[in-house]
């Protein structure tokens, strides 16, 4: 029979390996999903993983879609891995990020057209306090009722989703906008607008606070108590009831900070790349944000990789859907591959497969 | 009732450190109910696993119906007519009573017709239980009524009862005694593991005494008292404390009428627990597992809060208070279990040093951690105790039992407390690791702090103990000095039978 048998001490370089390994098998086996497509697999995984860098027509405009696109992935992603090393899975960001933007823009909109620098850093912080609000609702319902934080979040998603469609219908509506279900743009006006700092890599405001956040989040984590709480409660949560960790506070905290960067997430992207609110407003960066924060190994460095990665694809993958025509679902099978890789790769570094008869 | 059912000849079996079976012999008859009596860590559970086929002995043979019988696996003792119900269930309580019993069965009947043989064979022996209902509904008592039912389907010639009583009220404990003897007097054998020693005089018609591992006597119990009987399971041989040199100074920690309620369905609620821990004493704390030895530390170590007066420390109500608070002030604990516990098992040992030890040796500041300042702590506490380890930064996982349990120890020990708190400090610890154990703990409290020991080993606590009190049951007996107990009085508290050891 075969059996896994847990390793003594996983290989540490393995650990830093897994994630490599894990792209190079879908790469391998995405090739094979083309192929059977009718697709030539080279040229595909050229097209998602090159193209977007070195394409003499599409190059430019890909390349600075990259940061726009890592931004908000590695912003969700470095706030859900928190929580995630403390055991607090909070599946529902895509359902934070959107009211947070809903939050942070109906501000702008509230005041519009008004004029001053201090209205986008109003607007990102009552956008994140609108993130972390939503994400609070998982929250006070596990520490109070016990529920499971992952079913009350995701099914929060489509709350927010049917939430934005009643804004952009009703109050947020815009009032010039001859009806059309959608805000005012915020690019339009100045105050609003997401400042833009390095254009070819469309690295806009935005993406520089996640950069800042993602160093914060590392800090804290390896140097902080909060940080050493939060993975006290992850790895052994009796231990952390022995060191004085009030578990309620360690959930509280989690969903509230990864909702809180969610919800800036949101903010920032409405403000910038969207420059609108709109039905078609949430892309599935909340989601996608749960692959990069795994990818990352959980770790802030990790998931700024992982998060360009993933934004390369996404952006590469459009290219596959222009010039070969696969479809749009391949490419997500071939995003889902990505994490479905990393995690069986993850057992075969933390167990080993032997053969044995079955006697005790 | 005299035919030889089951004949145990010569079973060993060893684990790593320990033997847990050495050359045990004894045989069962037919219709006998044969009770197998020890403390913790007796060898009971291995020897009764043996049997139901769930650990294969090293050495040794079994005869039973006069056929060699060696099971490699439960199935093949249910074949062959053995079968046991254990202390903890393995029930679903999603799904009914007749499904729960199907999933245990190798060639379930349809389900109309189980459900019908249930309802024959439960009420047949006065255990009546209705098929379609859910186990989550179902009271502790009737959950077990499932286990024995589904042993009770499969017509069973030996049937093994694990501290069946342990979970029971007194009136479950009748029922169940009735429906044993109804077994008996058909000709099934019961071999019944308990060490409350009342039952087995009621109950069993012949007791195998275990110790360490090894038979050590056999009895009728009809014919012994309970006091004869816990002198067998103890030993003659404990070694009797000398007169140790003991002033008590101040009291340090008081304990008033501590109650708390467990909140496992298996654990011991503790009721009225009162004590008084005065500088330099070392206080053992006795008592079979599961008579409210980790409600006991919980309620300490301040990771479950009772009412504030409950608990004192140097006249300082703190029983509201959590372990922080308590580990400022000076009352400390070390957990029985090691990883998972005391210890994360995945997190550094410098990690692990400071997840207690970060108050009182300030190993943070605004938050922040004093890395150089942790490490030097760590070092101490690997130097001073010995801890045998690579490094600092290796996994609490990767060191031995023995040296985990010096760094657990040695981290709360280090840090100064007014009153440590152990429990079990030597469980799984080789004899050189305990030896230092026991010489620190004894420092502690020559130094000026108080020490309570909680602890199964009897040897352990005559050892070290100035004063001594049994749990049983979740409540405390008075505590009295250690010096001149005899192990007829010790046996007789730990049988949970405090008023007749008070009037004594």
């Amino acid at each position: 029979m075969l059996r896994l048998e847990p390793r003594q001490q996983a290989s540490s370089t393995m650990r830093w390996l897994t994630p490599i390994l894990a792209v190079a098998i879908t790469m391998f086996m995405g090739g094979l999903l083309f192929a059977a497509m009718g697709k030539n697999p080279f040229e595909a995984i050229r097209i998602i993983f090159l193209d977007p860098f070195f394409h003499e027509t599409f190059g430019p405009y890909s390349r600075s879609q990259l940061m726009v696109k890592a931004g908000p992935l590695i912003l969700i992603a470095t706030g859900l891995s928190i929580g995630f090393r403390a055991g607090v899975w909070n599946i529902g960001a895509e359902g934070q990020f959107v009211m947070g933007a809903i939050a942070g823009g109906a501000v702008g909109l509230a005041l519009h057209p008004a004029d001053g620098f201090w209205v986008l850093p109003l607007m990102t912080v009552v956008g994140a306090i609108g993130g972390m609000a939503w994400a609070m609702i998982p929250a006070l319902l596990r520490i109070k009722f016990n529920t499971n934080e992952i079913l009350v979040s995701l099914m929060l998603v489509y709350v927010a989703y049917n939430f934005l469609a009643a804004m952009v219908t009703g109050p947020l509506k815009n009032p010039d906008g001859f009806g059309f279900p959608e805000s005012r743009s915020f690019t339009s006006v100045d105050s609003t607008h997401l400042p833009m700092i390095y254009e070819p890599l469309g690295m806009h405001a935005g993406v520089l606070v996640a950069l800042g956040i993602v160093i914060a989040a590392y800090v804290m984590m390896e140097r902080h108590l909060l940080g050493f709480q939060i993975r006290l409660t992850g790895e052994s949560p009796r231990a952390a009831k022995f060191a004085g960790v009030n578990p309620a506070f360690i959930v509280a905290v989690c969903l509230g900070i990864s909702g809180a960067l969610a919800g800036m997430a949101g903010l920032f992207e409405v403000t910038g790349p969207a420059g609108k609110l709109t039905t078609n407003f949430p892309v599935g960066y909340g989601f996608t944000a749960i692959i990069v924060a795994f990818l990352g190994r959980l770790n802030p460095i990790g998931i700024v990789l992982a998060g360009l990665l993933m934004a390369l694809t996404y952006i590469g993958g459009e290219l596959a859907q222009l010039s070969l025509g696969i479809p749009a679902a391949a490419i997500s099978v071939f995003q889902g591959m990505m994490l479905f890789f990393l995690l069986a790769v993850d057992v075969f570094v933390n167990y080993r497969l032997v053969w044995k008869k079955e006697v005790k | 009732m005299s035919e030889t059912l089951l004949e145990i000849k010569g079973l060993s079996k060893s684990y790593p450190g320990v033997k847990a079976n050495d050359n045990v012999s004894f045989t069962i008859q037919q219709g006998e109910i044969h009770a197998l009596l020890g403390e913790n860590g007796a060898g009971k559970s291995t020897l009764v696993k043996m049997i139901y086929g769930l650990v294969h002995p090293d050495e040794g043979d079994m005869v039973l119906h006069g056929k060699h019988y060696m099971p490699h696996k439960p199935s093949e003792a249910r074949n062959l007519g053995v079968g046991m119900v254990f202390q903890h269930f393995s029930l679903f309580e999603a799904l009914n009573v007749a499904e729960n019993i199907t999933l245990g069965m190798e060639h379930a009947p349809p389900r109309a017709e189980l459900a019908v043989r249930i309802r024959e064979v439960s009420n047949a022996y006065g255990l009546p239980l209705d098929p379609d209902r859910l186990i989550g509904d179902l009271s502790v008592g009737e959950r077990q009524r499932v286990e024995i039912v589904r042993c009770l389907l499969q017509n069973p010639k030996l049937l093994i009862m694990d501290e069946p009583t342990s979970v029971l009220t007194p009136q479950e404990v009748d029922t169940l005694f009735l429906t044993l003897r109804k077994l008996s007097s058909e000709g099934v054998a019961i071999l019944y593991i308990s060490h409350k020693l009342d039952e087995i005089k009621t109950l069993c018609d012949h007791a195998t005494v275990l110790r360490h591992g090894k038979v050590v006597d056999t009895c009728i119990p009809a014919e012994e008292t309970a006091r004869s009987m816990a002198e067998m399971m103890i030993g003659g041989e404990l070694s009797m404390p000398t007169a140790r040199e003991f002033t008590p100074g101040d009291t340090l920690l008081e304990l008033n009428n501590l109650s708390l309620a467990s909140l496992d369905p298996f654990g011991t609620s503790l009721t009225n627990v009162s004590l008084t821990l005065r500088a330099g004493e070392v206080m053992g704390v006795a008592g079979v597992a599961g008579n409210g030895q980790d409600e006991l530390l919980l309620a300490l170590s301040g990771e479950r809060t009772t009412d504030s007066d409950m608990i004192k420390l140097k006249g300082v109500s703190l029983g509201g208070m959590g372990p922080t608070t308590r580990r400022a002030l000076g009352l400390l604990a070390a957990p029985e279990e090691r990883l998972g516990h005391a210890a994360a098992p995945d997190m550094s040992l410098t990690e692990n040093a400071f997840l207690s030890a970060r108050i009182r040796q300030k190993l943070e500041k605004s938050g922040f951690t004093l890395r150089n300042k942790r490490d030097d702590f760590t070092r101490e506490i690997i130097e001073k105790f010995d801890v045998r380890t690579p490094g600092i930064s290796n996994a609490a996982r990767s060191l031995s039992g023995g040296n985990l349990q010096k760094f657990v120890i040695g981290r709360e020990v280090l840090q100064q407390p007014t009153v440590l708190v152990v429990n079990q400090p030597t469980w799984g610890v080789d004899a050189a690791a305990a030896a230092d154990i026991r010489e620190a703990l004894r420092t502690l409290a020559a130094e000026g702090a108080a020490v309570l020991v909680i602890s199964q080993d009897l040897d352990e606590l005559m050892e070290m103990s100035d004063t001594f009190a049994v749990l049983a049951e979740g409540r405390l007996s008075k505590p009295r000095s250690a010096v001149g107990l005899n192990v007829e009085e010790i046996g007789l508290m730990m049988g949970g039978n405090l008023e007749e050891s008070a009037n004594a």
